[in-house]
């Protein structure tokens, strides 16, 4: 029970199912403060379902949930907790500050700082502009500036990047390490897998329903034992030599490459240092998030 | 309370964007002008003022008017939030569903105030230029901005209910013009085929005073003629009035915004987003 209520929000053996087709099934989750986690998954693994249920938006069938030590959805919950909803929307004919000044209102605070959080999103000279004028990355920056309203303790975001050009993405991740500096909790969706692992303290990856697994990148990667790629440039000549010393490699154009187990890596990494000068350059490539989280999908599927 | 002031303050600026504003004033303005118009010609022979003799006839019109422009106004608030996806965000902040309508009522019984006044105040302009002693209409003219503002009310929230209800803008748009259809036209003509083919029996006299009075819409026509020196003016149904106390239309008039109220917010609680 103590260490429970150190825990921004709780999901335990949690189930959910639409008409009787599971959504979720025996979900387990714990997020910290300051902490920030990607959930992972393909599209209906169950991400969009799981944010709603943690918000209180839609019932669940058993379990627990518990948010910021309180209900779903109840007041308490509502007051410390801000949404990103997937492709979020807003009315058309609102400019972006109206809109602001509107929410701003809604969480009982002064409608002054509405400039200020459209500027932390890069959209102060589009704030008296309407919203339908606005493209999708513009309305995404809107709805993030709207999740950054009073200081929340836990930050739900389902898909934020989308929408968004790379250097916005940048700035947004940059948002969020403010965040987490000042002790909010965050969840986050997506699909774009390469971005959120250098950007987020743990992985949750969810496969149909269920979380397959869950930790850091480090650990997944442990975990899920996928090979290494080793990419062992020759020098000049030695190129022969270099393929008949290592001939589970295959020889390509310029570059010997190597998928080497786990358990195999520092033996190979021995070998190929006692070849001395017939190596020109080694590099080494981790399994990607990609890798992992397809390996993860797809035993979950057998 | 502050979000409730809040979410009128946006609706009405919402509905000055969207024109609302302009419709619903134009329509009540030119429909008030036409029939002051139309309506001039009887005055000496009744010997009513001017005004009382509008008063009568924009009683008849805000019947089908009011609950009208109430109806247009409304269909779209919750269903077209679900539309526009507006909605799941919406409901994650600290505002329950009661507010949200609460606001929006605040802001659409303003614009539909603005309409009823500009309008039944056109007619009443009209009558001042043709008639010196239409003061004396003045109190009736009252009474009938205010009880259309409550009638304006009840058909907002059943608009609202039933925008929960449908959940699309299409078909609320369908069930809003089925319940106008329903409740002011359909009504009205069943109780007539009803009296005439009971003939005077128990239907007549026991249940019809009951089944006018449980229609707002009814309701407010009793009580503005019955309370009207012009009553005489007035035909149909209106004429049948005088058994049903006007208190008991008033209490009709008083409730109806209430319990439609009540209607949208268990429909609204019912919308999952
Ligand atoms: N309102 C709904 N009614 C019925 N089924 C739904 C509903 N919302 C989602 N689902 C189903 O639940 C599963 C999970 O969907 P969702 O949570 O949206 O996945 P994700 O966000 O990971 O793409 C999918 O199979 C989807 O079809
Ligand atoms: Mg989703």
């Amino acid at each position: 029970m103590e260490r429970r209520m150190t825990q921004s929000l709780t999901l335990s053996r949690l189930s959910k199912s639409y008409d009787g087709t599971p959504a979720l099934r025996d979900v387990a989750l714990e997020v910290a403060p300051g902490e920030r986690v990607a959930l992972l998954g393909h599209n209906g693994a169950g991400k969009s379902t799981m944010m709603k249920i943690i918000l209180g938006l839609i019932p669940f069938d058993s379990g627990t949930v518990e948010v910021l030590g309180a209900r779903p959805g109840s007041a308490r919950a509502r007051e410390g907790v801000a949404y990103l909803p997937e492709n979020v929307a807003f009315h058309p004919s609102l400019t972006g500050l109206e809109q602001i000044r509107h929410y701003l209102r809604l969480r009982g605070l002064p409608v002054g700082g509405a400039m200020d959080l459209l500027g932390r999103v890069g959209l102060a000279e589009a704030a008296g502009r309407r919203i339908g004028t606005y493209s999708k990355g513009m309305r995404q920056r809107i709805g993030l500036a709207q999740a950054l309203i009073g200081r929340p303790r836990l930050l739900i975001l389902d898909e934020p990047t989308s929408g968004l050009d790379p250097v916005s993405r940048r700035d947004f991740y940059a948002l969020l390490d403010g965040l987490a500096a000042e002790g909010a909790a965050i969840l986050l969706s997506s699909h774009a897998l390469t971005e959120v692992e250098a950007r987020t303290d743990r992985l949750v990856i969810l496969s149909r329903g269920r979380v397959v697994t869950q930790g850091t990148l480090p650990e997944l990667r442990r975990a899920a034992d996928l090979p290494v790629m080793l990419h062992v440039t020759p020098r000049e000549g030695a190129g022969d030599r270099l393929a008949q010393a290592l001939p589970q490699g295959r020889m390509n154009g310029t570059a010997l490459h190597l998928d080497v187990a786990q358990r195999d890596k520092l033996p190979v990494l021995a070998q190929i240092t006692t070849l001395g000068d017939a190596v020109a350059d080694l590099e080494i490539t981790p399994s990607s998030l990609e890798d992992i989280y397809s390996h993860y999908s797809r035993r979950d599927g057998q | 309370m502050t979000r409730i002031l809040a979410t009128a303050a946006t609706e009405f600026r919402i509905a000055l964007r969207n024109r609302w504003v302009a419709i619903a004033v134009a329509m009540m303005v030119l429909f008030s002008l036409v029939l002051s118009a139309a309506g001039s010609a009887p005055t000496g022979a009744l010997g009513a003022d001017r005004l009382s003799v509008s008063v009568a006839s924009l009683t008849s019109l805000g019947v089908y008017l009011v609950p009208l422009v109430a109806l247009l106004m409304s269909f779209d608030a919750i269903a077209g939030k679900v539309e526009r996806g507006t909605l799941p965000l919406l409901l994650t902040y600290p505002v329950n569903r009661a507010e949200v309508l609460l606001g929006k009522l605040v802001a659409h019984l303003g614009v539909l105030s603005l309409a009823i006044v500009a309008g039944y105040g056109s007619a009443a302009v009209a009558a001042f230029a043709v008639d010196p002693e239409a003061a004396r209409g003045l109190p009736a003219l009252w009474r009938l901005v205010w009880s259309s503002v409550l009638l304006g009310a009840a058909f907002l929230c059943l608009g609202y209910a039933l925008s929960a209800r449908a959940r699309r803008p299409s078909g609320a748009a369908g069930l809003a013009i089925g319940l106008w259809l329903g409740m002011i036209v359909l009504y009205d003509l069943g109780l007539l085929a009803g009296v005439v083919a009971d003939d005077g029996g128990w239907f007549t006299t026991d249940l019809f005073p009951w089944l006018l009075v449980a229609n707002p819409a009814d309701a407010f026509r009793l009580f503005n003629l019955a309370a009207s020196e012009a009553t005489a003016a007035a035909a149909g149904i209106g004429g049948m009035a005088g058994a049903i106390p006007p208190l008991y239309a008033l209490a009709s008039i008083l409730l109806w915004p209430a319990l439609a109220m009540g209607l949208a917010v268990l429909a609204f609680r019912k919308v999952t987003p």
